[in-house]
């Protein structure tokens, strides 16, 4: 039953809810170097509460093998002596974990009001073009991946572009955004402009 | 007014503790430490300090609330969520002045009866992070936190938690639910975190900026604080301001600062050639004011009677290039990816709102969407468990209340009235 009388429910594309499967993947296990971190994170909860550290422990799922996979999220599991369909739900939920393998560069444009006004749509659009993908999709490269995000908390200095989840490229200019994917090609991250903030200093 | 927290935001070292020792650092915690937690309770009372994370509740009525008879641990858990589109002062403020957090999650801890702080800072903000964890070894090392803070005996802990990417992680029992290794979704209350919060303990959440104020009230007392801004609406403010302006940026100002002269003498006024046509001005969840209502307070109190919220206070300024139904679409679009999918009003009404806001902007929609929207947005708004469906009905309803002819023209002329040249080129960015 819909909770509005004159929407449809369940059919022409209006509902919403979805549920994404993830992979099985190879045998997964933390290094002795993750697990002794991961451990040391656990250490700052209370001991009955270490479930608390399953964001941590999915960071550095992605850290050893780029996405998640259900081998992992089982290992996680056992490490944090919580459910499989525990850390699931988790994993499904937060957009910072990949389930599926992404490129070396995963591009992720703010797409929010501010960022938008000042033309991420233009961004979006010509890096897509680029690189030949659509959003959401990894060049035959295996290179690039092409992602928007929702609003990053730098909208004074738009459109933004966070790469990897944890590094920055600001004011992005789409007459700029078909050198900017050579550059990373050739440079690497350096070729980022990074946060302002960082840069002034 | 001079700006008090983002006062040294400039100099290129102001984020070290060494450079935050020369200029007052730690001092209102030295005091603070030398104070009943009680009376700590009573002068942020009387400072009349309201949160800075949108809804402006009185911090000292909060700090109040916490059940301090419990055996059980209290704790601190700042919101260091910052995802409200348009708002990025937090952000400034942990990067460029990190121990004015910790020495406000410190004060905050001594005054409550709590012995940790959690500082739950949003996955994207890696880079501030790893400032804050240098930062605070930094603080360890030198006794300012942990072990017998500054002599005094007491024991106080900060940890730093990465969210992973989830606006709803904002809204305070779901950012407990985060914390405890969960779906950031809402809890129903009461009970209310100040009872049963952070693994069942009675917590306090607050905003980052609201913390931050807390060492300079300690300093200057209540009294100076209050006198900062007007009744009820006293100290120092954060305002961003972003979109259509010549300097966006992050300005620091009293409540009593008009919005007009934020945009137009501090953030430069709107770009050249254009004009104004519209302001979002507490983040992307309150209604929009036009441009002949701008000559007001940005306190939250002159705000909400000219009819919207200071909220967040991130200003969206759009000039006449902006079609209010792609902005609507815009933000939409937002709330519908960003719902945490535990009512149905706000799961399945925002990405049909979304969808009809698309195919308007596309130029299929019919008249009937109009009443359709308004009567799905009244559907959602007031009918959920947390203020996030209050804030998905927002967009469409302001943008149909103040631009329903621009609605109607895209309907009549099947297809956007308003092209910009910073818009996508093909309609494709609509479609899907
Ligand atoms: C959907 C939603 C998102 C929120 N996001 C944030 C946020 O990102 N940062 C924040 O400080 N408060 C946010 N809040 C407000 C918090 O629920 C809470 O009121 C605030 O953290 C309390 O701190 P304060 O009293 O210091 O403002 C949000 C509220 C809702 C309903
Ligand atoms: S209103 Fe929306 S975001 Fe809030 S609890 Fe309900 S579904 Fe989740
Ligand atoms: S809208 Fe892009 S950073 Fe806020």
């Amino acid at each position: 039953m819909s909770f509005h009388p004159l929407m449809p429910y369940g059919s022409e594309g209006f509902q919403k809810s979805e549920r994404t499967l993830m992979a099985r993947g190879e045998p997964f296990a933390f290094t002795a170097e993750r697990a002794a971190k991961l451990e040391d994170i656990c250490s700052k909860y209370p001991p009955e509460r270490r479930k608390s550290a399953v964001l941590a422990a999915l960071y550095l799922v992605q850290e050893q093998q780029q996405y998640i996979t259900a081998s992992a999220m089982r290992h996680v599991a056992e490490f944090l002596r919580i459910t499989p369909a525990e850390v699931e739900d988790v994993a499904t939920y937060y957009v910072m974990f990949f389930k599926a393998p992404v490129g070396k560069y995963v591009l992720q444009v703010c797409r929010t009001l501010s960022c938008a006004l000042a033309g991420a749509e233009r961004v979006t659009e010509t890096l897509s073009e680029k690189l030949g993908i659509g959003i959401g999709e990894t060049d035959p490269s295996g290179m690039f991946t092409l992602l928007e995000f929702e609003c990053l908390g730098a909208c004074d200095r738009a459109p933004v572009v966070m790469v990897n989840n944890e590094h920055w490229h600001e004011k992005a200019r789409p007459e700029t955004c078909a050198k900017l994917v050579d550059d990373l090609r050739q440079r690497g991250l350096s070729a980022l402009s990074g946060c302002h903030l960082k840069v002034e200093q | 007014m001079e700006p008090i927290l983002t006062r040294y935001i400039q100099e290129s070292n102001s984020y070290t503790l060494d450079f935050f020792l020369k200029h007052e650092g730690y001092q209102g915690l030295r005091k603070a430490l030398a104070t009943q937690p009680n009376d700590i309770i009573e002068m942020v009372k009387a400072s009349g300090l309201r949160g800075r994370g949108g809804a402006g509740f009185p911090t000292g009525m909060k700090f109040q609330f916490v059940d301090k008879k419990t055996p059980k641990p209290k704790y601190i858990a700042c919101n260091a969520d910052e995802s409200e589109p348009g708002t990025f002062k937090d952000h400034v403020l942990m990067e460029r002045n990190p121990h004015l957090l910790f020495e406000g999650c410190l004060i905050g801890c001594w005054a409550i009866g709590a012995k940790m702080a959690y500082i739950y800072i949003r996955g994207e903000f890696y880079h501030v992070q790893k400032v804050l964890e240098s930062e605070l070894a930094k603080a360890y090392a030198q006794g300012y936190a942990g072990r017998n803070v500054m002599g005094s005996g007491w024991d106080c802990d900060i940890v730093i938690h990465r969210g992973a990417g989830a606006y709803e992680a904002g809204e305070e029992t779901a950012l407990i639910e985060s914390l405890e290794g969960k779906r950031a979704q809402p809890r129903i209350k009461p009970p209310f975190p100040a009872v049963q919060g952070l693994y069942d303990c009675p917590t306090a959440v607050n905003n980052v900026e609201t913390l931050c104020n807390l060492p300079c009230i300690m300093i200057n007392g209540a009294e100076w604080f209050a006198k900062l801004g007007p009744e009820k609406n006293g100290g120092p403010k954060l305002y961003c301001i972003s979109g259509h302006v010549k300097k966006p940026g992050v300005y620091e100002a009293s409540m009593n600062t008009t919005i007009k002269e934020l945009i137009f003498d501090r953030a430069g006024g709107i770009r050249e050639g254009h004009q104004l046509k519209a302001v979002i001005p507490g983040g992307s969840s309150v209604p929009i004011l036009l441009p002949d209502q701008l000559d007001i307070p940005a306190s939250f109190d002159s705000v909400q009677k000219a009819g919207s919220m200071l909220g967040s206070a991130g200003m969206i300024v759009m000039d006449e290039t902006t079609c209010m139904v792609w902005a609507a679409m815009n933000l939409m679009h937002f709330y519908k990816h960003e719902s945490c999918g535990k009512c149905t009003p706000c799961r399945e009404g925002g990405d049909w709102l979304w969808k009809i806001l698309a195919r308007i902007e596309r130029g299929e929609g019919q008249m009937r969407d109009l009443e359709l929207l308004t009567s799905i947005s009244n559907n959602i708004a007031g009918k959920t468990l947390c203020a996030f469906g209050d804030a998905e009905a927002t967009p469409p309803l302001t943008t149909l209340k103040h631009f329903r002819g621009e609605y109607e023209a895209h309907i009549r002329e099947g297809r956007c009235t308003v092209p910009a040249d910073w818009r996508a080129k093909g309609v494709a960015e609509v479609a899907h």
